[in-house]
């Protein structure tokens, strides 16, 4: 049995005011084990740390209890404290009295209750501690970044520039994401490819990045430091390293109805294409959905075209093989599909845009190369409706719960310029709220209302119905004058809600990073760890984590990229010696271990062992390689012998802690 | 039958292929029949026995010798031969060490119910001419039964007569059986209301006597210390303290070959209290199949299984309130 010293933290009046920590003190000083007991206003601040580290050498103690908060929060606190008393950091255990009991309690006699069963339970376990100590794992000094927008685009540069080799890995032909898409940015109205395209060519001219484009994260293992992926290169079928992206193939080909993604349907490529004028890399790419060639097998005019033979029909997906220290997830968003809202008849009209659509009609690279057109007759329009919230703060199951941020700057944006260029359109917004928190966003906001006079209208479209003459008869609400209002607009603009992008999903999956019901991924700590996922190494940046502008996603993208050359900038890393361990008196050798390591630390070995009749017997048993294994605990639990254990959650501790409560 | 493949192991053990011979030991009765090792070929002739009463797996009997000199002949059965292909993916048998001689299987007879028909006296059996009945010799004569009717339980609906591993096949191979029937009587409990099933079962296991022999006697439950011999696992042997003590041993033990279990319905065979054990390793099955899709343990040398693999689609949490579980 150990000498265990139990430490109570009022947490101020967070635990104090719910849990009576005096009777959890005194109740605790009587459990097996326990030889000093004491309760204190703040358990981590400097002076509680020294009450604990005086009682651990004055009373000789063995193993510690800390009742405060959760162990995410300051097990490691209380670890170094152990430590600096010279006690194993490992004979440290933490019951959280806070999160799981006085912040969801009211009646201060069963939250004490609880506490106190919580601390006999730490207890328990504790009593079965045993010293542990960490390995040290070397760290591969390369980066990953999942998605090549803005975000990624400024993490892999931060992390090459600070020295360190990175890949991104983009699914699409070309890096640059959502921003290349984008006409101009808010607030200071500079032109998005202006800004974004220096960057990607940065990318491709740095020598510590590597573009794999048009490619997918295939397949993840490993931990921090110590990540194996596989990287599906998709075929393009055109060789990427010969082809000069000189274009004579896209003008070529014959198939020339494919609709143009970068100009979200608006226009038509072909079936070779290069997205845009300054894709990197500039080359070219066949849609397999589309191409003659590959469908039929009839055509081969790229082919005969390319002067320097750069197409290969016969090209398959290769995957790639790279390991990586740590790895940035900058997926990014997509609007919504807004075809649900069939009150705007999106589907009916086409003159009935969402945002990003009418970012491409007014960008000199869109399909009317800058002049703003009607997509149905293309005219000028002379009245724009635009229609905020499309989606975002809905509480029905079309759209999403949450505010998309972004949209009530890009309306104003959008309003304004139409306004500068065709001073003849009259422009009207319809909102629920407007949201304009940032630097100079709100006065961005005032100069679209009063220079630029925007009609701003507090309330919600209700309706909008396409009349034969080509008309859209807007319906709605104007809640300010308390009345029913109509206009009849030639465009209709919808600020659809934005969402992660769909890839999102089976990538958290894949790095076990953990997602929100919105499926953004969560971070370590929404105040304080911000850019980190609860998995160690795994970083987040832009708007994969929640909705973002531009500058937000860049700082957040630089934030990761410190967060990653923190990692990469050590040589080793600490590894959790919570490991798993095999008896080998009992394994049965079954191989089910092996098969559910995510991490590939198990190994087998054939072993002789004697028998009781001092006849000898050949087993094969399990070998647990400590500096790979990352304690999940998953053998544990197939093993069907009990063969596998894990140290410091032993299914003994586990059952103690169990029994301490059922008590 | 039994002629060629007593003729067939003593050809293997005189040409030295073989060091000794897995097969089925007369008893006392004729229905009396143990697995045994036969390594002389004197006791092969004389007490090698292979009729209708030979229901049991032989492939658990082979851990032992995994690692011992020379071959071990092995009859299988094709559902012997699912338990073999598994002990094989779990490495408790090294197939070099086996010669598998695979034999077909018209289903065997389930003394208990030949007897519960009032035949005594029990001297022998044989299949009638057209395999649709058995023609039992007694004392008092002989008696013809439907076949039908005194099959064993795992023989009522039997999934396959194909063998997935052998060396050597004797007489002519079958097929998987397609419409096979096992799962109907699980997707009948299935359908009761939880308070019905805990009743359904909590009758059925109120009879368990903790003998062991389901546990002893499962080609799956081959561990080198069992935990319920484990005096560390915390649920080694207890004395039944409460009546729960006997459904927790058979969860547990359900939950141990889960994925696993090749429903060879050895475990209902053996159970002298008569207690449908094999419903809970199917509706085990039953789950796996619609969860994970089609899945037989012990059907190919595999390399993952569905609960030892993990894919992206596969079912969330969530799937239990999906299914209509316990909402509370």
């Amino acid at each position: 049995m150990q000498r265990i010293g139990v430490f109570v933290c009022h947490c101020g009046t967070n635990i104090a005011s719910t849990v009576d920590v005096r009777v959890v003190a005194e109740n605790l000083k009587s459990e097996p084990g326990v030889v000093f007991s004491a309760e204190y206003q703040y358990m981590c601040s400097e002076a509680g740390q020294k009450l604990i580290i005086d009682a651990i050498k004055e009373h000789n103690l063995g193993g510690i209890v800390v009742c405060s908060c959760s162990p995410r929060m300051h097990e490691a606190t209380f670890r170094k404290t152990a430590a600096a008393a010279g006690l194993n950091p490992y004979m440290v255990e933490i019951a959280n009295i806070r999160e799981q009991c006085s912040w969801i309690h009211k009646d201060k006699i069963t939250a004490t209750q609880k506490a106190i069963v919580l601390g006999r339970a730490a207890i328990a376990k504790v009593n079965l501690n045993a010293p542990l100590k960490a390995g040290e794992t070397p760290v591969t000094k390369r980066a990953l970044v999942i998605g090549g927008g803005i975000a990624g685009i400024q993490t892999a540069l931060d992390i090459a520039e600070a020295g360190f080799p990175v890949d991104i890995v983009e699914k699409n032909p070309t890096i640059g994401g959502k921003m290349t898409q984008i006409d101009k940015t808010f607030p200071t109205l500079d032109c998005a490819a202006c800004i974004l395209t220096p960057k990607m060519v940065d990318c491709a001219q740095n020598e510590n990045i590597k573009i794999y484009s048009y490619s997918e994260v295939d397949a993840v293992t490993g931990f921090v430091g110590n990540f194996t992926v596989r990287i599906r290169r998709k075929a393009r079928y055109v060789k990427e390293d010969i082809c000069t992206g000189c274009g004579l193939c896209t003008e070529k080909c014959p198939q020339k109805k494919v609709p143009d993604e970068f100009n979200l349907g608006l226009s038509n490529r072909r079936a070779i294409y290069i997205p845009f004028a300054q894709a990197v890399p500039k080359v070219a790419t066949i849609d397999p959905d589309y191409c003659t060639m590959l469908k039929s097998g009839k055509c081969g005019v790229c082919s005969k075209v390319c002067g320097v033979k750069a197409i290969d029909y016969t090209q398959k997906d290769e995957f790639v093989e790279e390991k990586y220290g740590a790895i940035v997830v900058a997926t990014g968003f997509n609007p919504i599909s807004v075809d649900k809202y069939d009150e705007f008849s999106y589907s009916k009209s086409a003159d009935v845009v969402t945002s990003l659509e009418y970012e491409r009609l007014m960008n000199a690279a869109g399909p009317t190369s800058g002049t703003l057109l009607r997509p149905s007759d293309l005219t000028h329009p002379k009245t724009i409706v635009f229609v905020q919230c499309v989606g975002s703060r809905c509480n029905d199951e079309r759209g999403k719960s949450y505010c998309s941020k972004i949209c009530c700057m890009y309306t104003a944006k959008h309003a304004m310029l139409t306004r500068e260029k065709y001073p003849d359109t009259d422009v009207y917004v319809f909102y629920i709220d407007v949201r304009t928190p940032g630097k100079g966003f709100d006065e961005f906001y005032r100069r679209a209302v009063e220079e630029y006079g925007v009609h701003y209208i507090k309330g919600m479209v209700g309706k909008v119905i396409p009349h034969a003459d080509g008309k859209l008869e807007v319906q709605a609400a104007d809640l300010i004058a308390n009345e029913q209002i109509i206009v009849n607009a030639d465009m209709v603009v919808l600020a659809a809600a934005i969402e992660p992008d769909k890839s999102a999903r089976s990538i958290g999956t894949m790095l076990t990073a953990s997602m929100d019901t919105n499926d953004f991924f969560t971070e370590a700590h929404p105040k304080l760890r911000p850019v980190e996922s609860p998995t160690a190494g795994i970083f987040l940046s832009g708007a994969c984590q929640g909705p973002k502008d531009i500058p937000e996603t860049v700082a957040q993208a630089s934030a990761a990229a410190a967060k990653v050359i923190g990692v990469l900038a050590k040589n080793t890393l600490k590894g959790n010696p919570c490991v798993a361990h095999s008896d080998e008196q009992m394994c049965n050798g079954c191989s089910q271990c092996e098969k559910v390591c995510p991490y590939g630390a198990i190994t087998y070995v054939e072993k002789e062992y004697r028998n009781f009749d001092r006849t000898t017997i050949v087993r094969r048993v399990a070998q647990v390689n400590e500096a790979v294994c990352q304690g999940c605990g998953a053998c544990t639990v197939t093993c069907p012998s009990g063969a596998m254990d894990l140290k410091g959650f032993s299914t003994k501790q586990i059952m103690a802690e169990v029994d301490a409560i059922c008590k | 039958m039994q002629k060629i493949l007593i003729e067939k192991a003593k050809q293997l053990i005189c040409d030295g292929k073989v060091a000794r011979v897995l097969g089925w030991k007369k008893g006392e009765f004729c229905y009396d029949i143990t697995p045994f090792m036969f390594t002389d070929v004197k006791d092969l002739e004389e007490n090698f026995v292979f009729d209708d009463f030979c229901g049991a797996n032989l492939s658990k009997y082979l851990i032992p010798y995994a690692r011992k000199e020379g071959k071990t002949l092995v009859f299988l059965k094709p559902c012997d031969s699912y338990s073999f292909t598994q002990l094989i993916n779990e490495h408790r048998i090294i197939k070099d060490s086996v010669y598998a001689v695979a034999i077909p299987c018209y289903g065997k007879a389930d003394v208990d119910k030949i007897k519960a028909k009032g035949i005594e006296g029990i001297l022998g059996i044989k299949p009638t001419s057209d395999r649709n009945g058995y023609a039992v010799s007694t004392l008092y004569g002989e008696e013809t039964v439907a076949r039908d009717d005194v099959l064993l339980e795992k023989c009522m609906s039997c999934k396959s007569k194909k063998h997935p591993t052998y060396d050597e096949l004797l007489f002519e191979e079958g097929e998987v059986v397609e419409d096979c029937t096992r799962f109907d009587e699980v997707a009948r409990i299935e359908a009761m209301t939880p308070e019905e099933r805990f009743e359904f079962f909590r009758n059925e296991l109120s009879r368990c006597i903790r003998c062991n022999a389901c546990r002893n006697v499962c080609p799956a439950c081959t561990c080198e210390k069992c935990v319920f011999d484990n005096a560390d696992s915390g649920v080694e042997n207890k004395a039944a303290a409460n009546d729960f003590e006997d459904k927790l041993f058979h969860i547990i033990r359900a939950y141990h070959v889960a994925g696993r279990c090749t429903d060879c319905g050895e475990c209902t065979r053996v159970c002298p209290q008569h207690i449908p054990l094999h419903l809970l390793n199917r509706k085990f099955i039953k789950d796996m199949n619609e969860l994970y899709g089609d899945y037989m343990a012990g059907s190919s040398a595999e390399e993952k299984t569905p609960l030892t693999s993990y894919k992206l689609d596969d079912a969330e949490p969530s799937i239990v309130y999906q299914r209509g579980g316990d909402k509370k």
